[in-house]
């Protein structure tokens, strides 16, 4: 079936749908100032998506415009423009994408023009470069600037001090700011409203990416589940669309499970399940294909990813609460991924490792981002020591395709799967190069 | 404690020096062995309230990674090459027993790799006191300023826990003022070199502050004036030099040698950000009404600006730089920052624009802790000096 038919025909309900809403967000966006909407640009984790729906604008995610222009190849030169105008070589490429990109004159990655916001809301989750990427911004834009501090799980805990912080942000200058902005007054009860549809989504994402407990898995927890998380993680969360397509994506989920099928791949259903896998880090995105491509041939799917909770983690029980909509959206922030400590991120891979029976962890460690890659190497050694499982290490980048060497990834992850086939016991397979 | 006043400023700067080199700690470790039940926390870059840790009873240490001399071998192995050095060789030290006089380690919030850090450090070194120490973004007082008095108490209390001792309001006091003296001392220092930098070479300068992080701060203080006093008797000759502020070295240090290296190549440095921590506050903190309120409203109200922290105003951006400059008269800015230095490197090319703006000459390199290579730095440094001294009106 793979052979015969071509990617894009293999494309699920849910798959479509998804790709619907996204083009659909970014032709809102490029007409937003014809249509006399405001528009707010924030960022992707800790992104308070229900609130900035209550007052009517349109949302721009700088991070998913640098991934989609990475997936179509236009972030090599994006970064080479940002470089020329003196931004450092070291530096998140993310940010000169998106630097660079206005520099070209603001053309989003479905080609239209990206409007100029009205408000940067600079949600400072777990990453600091956040906080400079959009004091770079605001340079260029010359637009108001809202900040929303979430202060760092140093302890592995959330406290009362923590939760009132960012509820006081969020009451006493991220709503006003947002009322003057948009010129709309806040109604918490059309933000309730948001959070239940939020709820909805949350539990059906949930439940389908738990399915690759199953043997075989039914999904691709990380390059799968990087469409997965699409919707809940950007402009969509709290929609009726989001609803709707968890709810396809579920039911499309629960078919494959229930007739025992692996997950879908760019050349069709993955047949037969060698490798099992927890992956930690964000994908490359310039050559997300031919990356994806070198686990599905080999048999690899990934089972459980840290990539997929850094919008939010909800696998642990966390939903948004309409009940008390401004508490549990301080919650929702203090709790993605990358807001949590070593110690946590340690023990939470090592019980993915366990509870997804996986074969082992392997790190995809980006060069761009600190903040998840800074400590990986000593998690890695903890999740062996814990699980007894072996674990693997790449390095890439997001999207700065001078950092992708396919090669050099390919290589590391022959002699990975070899590693495991020898912790098994059983030798080395077949069609792994030695 | 310590005479130098007969050995002049030279005598001052080697016990410096000697503190400097000396990767054991062994005059905390002195300091500590002095008296039964000392306790000593360690600190990183870029701020943390010491008067806590004085209060306390115990010695602040701070911790600015392993410099050139510490050869990093296990170090390497927890980071990418892409990470820069200061991390790489902490662990170093805590892995070769060096830091095993701490009993505790204070990891502030400025940038992705310390803040990550601390969590290694959780793992690494579980029998140690281990905090990350969070700063508001929000500068009002309702909102970031409550936050960060609580933690304050929080990290008052967790070192109560760890001395056995409750600390009164009344040690705070002392604390808060011998701290105001400290900086009062530095800024002496840091005006004196602005005006005379030839009869304060900045490696000596350098040394003088960085005692700072390993001496009890009365000492420290005492130093310091003892420094000023002696080079104010010694005659030095003042070189045609151009005057600039280093910026960007807040956290991981340059070798000795770059800052040597600036000045052997025609420029004195009359500002830079090492060690803000000395500096972080820029008034003396009221020492009536409640403490931990009057450090928190120093924190927001009146702290040095630098790349850690967000600068709510556009306009604002930069300016501390551009102030820098004009106060002391320099002629121009080195920005110096580490390899991977996300908070510096991201926060250049912005200050770049506003010396641009205002017409204020710049050059720029990037260092690592164990940068051994100085002739290309001596060779940008000269040229940039050239340029201002034959260019500039």
């Amino acid at each position: 079936m793979s052979q015969m038919t071509p990617p894009d025909a293999i494309k699920e309900d849910s798959m479509e749908k998804q790709k619907q809403m996204i083009s659909a967000n970014f032709h809102e966006l490029a007409q937003a100032p014809q249509q006399g909407r405001k528009v707010v640009s924030t960022f992707v984790p800790g992104n308070i998506n229900e609130l900035l729906m209550c007052f009517d604008m349109a949302r721009n995610l700088p991070e998913i415009n640098a991934l989609q222009n990475g997936m179509r190849k236009k972030t090599g030169r994006m970064i080479m423009e940002a470089e020329r105008s003196g931004h450092s070589e070291d530096v998140c490429t993310y940010v000169k994408a998106d630097l660079g990109m206005m520099a070209q004159g603001n053309i989003g990655p479905t080609g239209e023009t990206l409007p100029k916001p009205d408000l940067l809301l600079l949600s400072y989750t777990g990453c600091f470069t956040f906080m400079k990427w959009f004091e770079l911004v605001r340079e260029q834009y010359d637009c108001e600037t809202s900040m929303l501090h979430i202060p760092y799980q140093g302890d592995g805990t959330i406290n009362e001090n923590m939760r009132d912080y960012v509820v006081k942000q969020l009451r006493e200058e991220v709503i006003p700011t947002l009322e003057r902005v948009s010129g709309v007054k806040f109604d918490i009860d059309r933000l309730r409203e948001y959070m239940r549809e939020s709820a909805k989504s949350e539990e059906d994402l949930v439940w389908v990416l738990q399915t690759a407990k199953n043997r075989p898995s039914p999904i691709d927890a990380y390059f799968g589940g990087v469409y997965y998380i699409g919707p809940i993680f950007t402009a969509f969360r709290g929609t009726e669309d989001a609803s709707e397509y968890y709810r396809t994506l579920r039911s499309e989920i629960a078919e494959r499970l229930e007739k025992g099928e692996g997950p879908i791949t760019p050349d069709g259903e993955m047949k037969d399940e060698k490798y099992r896998l927890v992956v930690e880090g964000p994908p490359n995105w310039t050559s997300f294909r031919e990356f994806w491509k070198m686990f599905y041939e080999e048999g690899a799917v990934v089972v459980a990813s840290t990539y997929t909770k850094v919008g939010g983690v909800y696998d642990f029980g966390f939903r948004h609460d309409p009940d008390h909509p401004l508490e549990s959206m301080a919650d929702y922030c203090l709790g993605c991924y990358t807001n949590l400590n070593l110690p946590s991120r340690a023990e939470m891979l090592s019980n993915y490792v366990e509870d997804y029976q996986a074969d082992g962890l392997l790190i995809n460690s980006i060069k761009s981002c600190n903040s998840f890659s800074a400590g990986q190497l000593l998690l890695l050694r903890e999740v062996e020591k814990r699980t007894g499982k072996p674990g693997a290490f790449i390095e890439t980048d997001l999207v700065d395709p001078r950092y992708f060497s396919g090669a050099n990834v390919k290589n590391r992850l022959e002699s990975y799967f070899q590693m495991i086939n020898q912790k098994r016991g059983g030798g080395f397979s077949e069609g792994v190069a030695a | 404690m310590n005479n130098f006043q007969n050995g002049g400023s030279a005598a001052i700067v080697d016990r410096c020096r000697r503190l400097f080199d000396d990767l054991e700690f062994s005059e905390v470790r002195e300091w500590k062995a002095a008296e039964k039940g000392r306790k000593v926390i360690g600190y990183m870059p870029v701020y943390v309230p010491r008067e806590i840790i004085h209060a306390a009873g115990m010695l602040p240490v701070g911790i600015l990674g392993g410099g050139d001399q510490l050869e990093v071998i296990q170090g390497d192995a927890y980071y990418q090459s892409y990470i820069c050095r200061i991390p790489r060789s902490t662990i170093e030290l805590g892995l070769t027993g060096r830091l095993d006089v701490l009993d505790g380690m204070l990891f502030p919030s400025i940038c992705d790799v310390i803040r990550n850090l601390s969590g290694m450090w959780q793992l690494m070194f579980e029998d140690k006191y281990v905090r990350y120490f969070d700063v508001p973004q929000n500068y009002a007082r309702d909102i970031g300023g409550s936050y960060y008095v609580n933690e304050l108490k929080q990290l008052l209390s967790d070192l109560e826990k760890l001395s056995g001792k409750q600390i009164s309001p009344d040690d705070l006091w002392k604390s808060i003022e011998v701290y105001n003296e400290n900086r009062r001392a530095i800024q002496d220092l840091y005006h004196y070199r602005a005006k005379r930098p030839w009869k304060t070479p900045s490696p000596d300068v350098y040394l003088v502050i960085r005692a700072g992080m390993v001496l009890p701060v009365e000492e420290h203080t005492q130093l310091i004036r003892d420094y000023i006093s002696a080079v104010e008797k010694e005659e030095q000759v003042m070189r045609d030099n151009c005057r600039v502020v280093v910026s960007g070295v807040f956290c991981e240090q340059p070798p000795l040698n770059l800052i040597r290296s600036i000045e052997m190549a025609g420029c004195y440095i009359v500002d830079d950000d090492f060690m803000l921590v000395t500096r972080w506050l820029l008034e003396d903190v009221p020492t009536s009404g409640d403490p931990l309120e009057n450090l928190a409203d120093g924190f927001l109200n009146h702290s040095n600006e630098t790349s850690a922290k967000y600068v709510p105003v556009t306009s604002d951006k930069g300016q501390y730089l551009v102030e820098a400059v004009r106060k002391n008269q320099a002629e121009g800015v080195i920005f110096a920052a580490p390899s991977f230095c996300d908070p510096a490197l991201l926060d250049r090319p912005m200050l770049q624009n506003c010396l641009a703006e205002e017409n204020i000459p710049y050059t720029a390199f990037k260092y690592a802790e164990n940068s051994g290579q100085m002739q290309p730095i001596r060779e940008q440094a000269g040229t940039f000096a050239d340029s201002i001294k034959l260019w500039s009106a």
